[in-house]
């Protein structure tokens, strides 16, 4: 007996190709997908070193800062990455990026005529620890225009990007805010089935909260897991 | 007092009980997180496009490419990953010190005039299971909710590649799409086509 990957839940992810959200249209695979044995595809993941990562790398009020505060509402955005059986995820790498305060991301590309911050970078990562635990130190991301439709807006998010013990256990996603009510009319977040959305969408906690501080915030992310199976012998 | 009944510790049923987390696209701005040193901004990256270098086993190729839409237009805002066994066929992703090469490699297409990606890493060897040489190949980009998966072979593994296991369980017509050309000695050649008749086959894994 050995553990095998549990399959990608397709009834929680988005399709590739989505009436909604008008990029897809062109770049979304419109052939069926290969499947491959697990035992040809059987892969673990990259795995990072405390010593790469920075002392503020996971403190994105800190990371960017030139000579002042940056500006907006401090938030700690914490959680748990676990497995689709509950199982801690330990020792993986969580990238994460997003806009400023205003809605402005420090990326050359964005044009958005809301200011930058010179005290905000935006990037941020971390390592889950032995329990599969992270902890993020930052501030809100504000909503952005975005090129859709007429007067589309993105709901404030923060991009997440995680990696599990499995090459294919590879997740981008973002995490959003309670009570948004851009998330009704955002072609990104609609475009998953409707069951699997509100696992995006982060819990506001007081008992997180930091007093006179900072507002907390849980994700908890789940990576699918893996089941005992018996290899196929040939 | 009775005495305690024997209970029999239950096998916790295996069975997924937490709902996975959707996918979201990486969107069109992940460079400053995910790819800084690439693109110039100040925060090192973790994972760059120089998988190898003169002190790397095994013989230094580099792959190029571009990743294609539907129209034929190349993407400029496409993330790409590598996850590759060594020059003996292992994988060692582990990122410590004492081991030089991980076998994974990221690299954005907006940095490039032609919208190409472009790795430096060296050939990897025939894996235990008796695979052809291959790299493991990631694909992100705005417009794409979910992460697409393919592999990238090598035009000169002739041999090995028609007994590759993989390549078997994919249409004969569309293998050509996961073969690297090679283009000159030590540079291969791999567009990734998102759509249309050269349509690159994808896999779910
Ligand atoms: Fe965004």
């Amino acid at each position: 007996m050995t553990k095998v990957l549990n399959p990608r839940d397709w009834s929680s992810h988005p399709l590739y190709v989505d009436g909604g959200y008008r990029s897809t249209a062109l770049r979304g695979p419109t052939r069926p997908l290969v499947a491959l044995k697990p035992a040809l595809s059987a892969l673990a993941s990259p795995v990072f070193g405390h010593d790469r990562l920075g002392a503020t790398d996971a403190d994105l009020t800190i990371n960017g800062r030139k000579d002042a505060d940056p500006l907006g509402e401090r938030i700690i955005v914490k959680g748990r990455v676990l497995d689709e059986n509950g199982r801690p995820v330990p020792n993986t790498l969580i990238e994460i990026w997003q806009a400023n305060s205003a809605g402005r991301y420090i990326h050359k590309v964005d044009q958005h005529a809301a200011p930058l911050d010179p005290n905000f970078f935006g990037g941020g990562r971390c390592l889950t620890d032995s329990e599969g635990r992270y902890r993020f130190l930052t501030i809100k991301p504000g909503a952005y225009p975005w090129g859709n439709h007429f007067n589309a807006w993105r709901p404030n998010h923060i991009h997440f990007s995680l990696f599990g013990a499995h090459f294919a256990t590879r997740l981008v996603t973002q995490m959003y805010f309670p009570g948004d009510p851009l998330l009704l009319l955002d072609p990104i977040y609609q475009g998953v089935p409707e069951k699997a959305r509100e696992r995006m969408v982060a819990r506001f906690s007081i008992e997180d909260t930091q007093e006179s501080y900072a507002l907390g915030y849980v994700f908890d992310i789940i990576l699918r897991g893996t089941s005992e199976a018996i290899w196929e012998t040939h | 007092m009775t005495s305690k009944a024997v209970t029999h510790q239950a096998t916790l049923p295996d069975q997924p009980s937490f709902g996975q987390t959707p996918s979201q696209t990486v969107g069109p701005f992940f460079a400053y997180g995910l790819t800084p040193t690439q693109y110039g901004y100040d925060w090192p990256s973790l994972v760059g496009p120089d998988m190898a270098d003169e002190t790397t086993a095994g013989y230094r190729i580099r792959i190029e490419g571009q990743v294609l839409d539907g129209a034929g237009v190349p993407v400029a805002d496409a993330l790409i990953e590598f996850l590759q066994a060594d020059s003996t066929g292992r994988y060692c992703q582990t990122d410590t010190s004492n081991t030089r090469f991980t076998g994974f490699g990221r690299c954005g297409t907006g940095t490039d005039p032609e919208s190409c990606f472009r790795f430096e890493t060296i050939k990897p060897g025939v894996l235990d299971r008796a695979q052809a040489p291959h790299i493991n190949v990631t694909v992100l980009m705005r417009g794409l909710l979910l992460h697409a998966f393919t592999r990238m072979y090598f035009a000169d593994e002739e041999a090995a590649n028609a007994a590759d296991p993989v390549l078997a369980e994919v249409p004969s017509e569309r293998r050509h799409t996961l073969v690297a050309k090679l283009v000159s000695q030590g540079v291969y050649r791999f567009d990734i086509h998102m759509q249309g008749e050269n349509e690159t086959v994808f896999f779910d894994v």
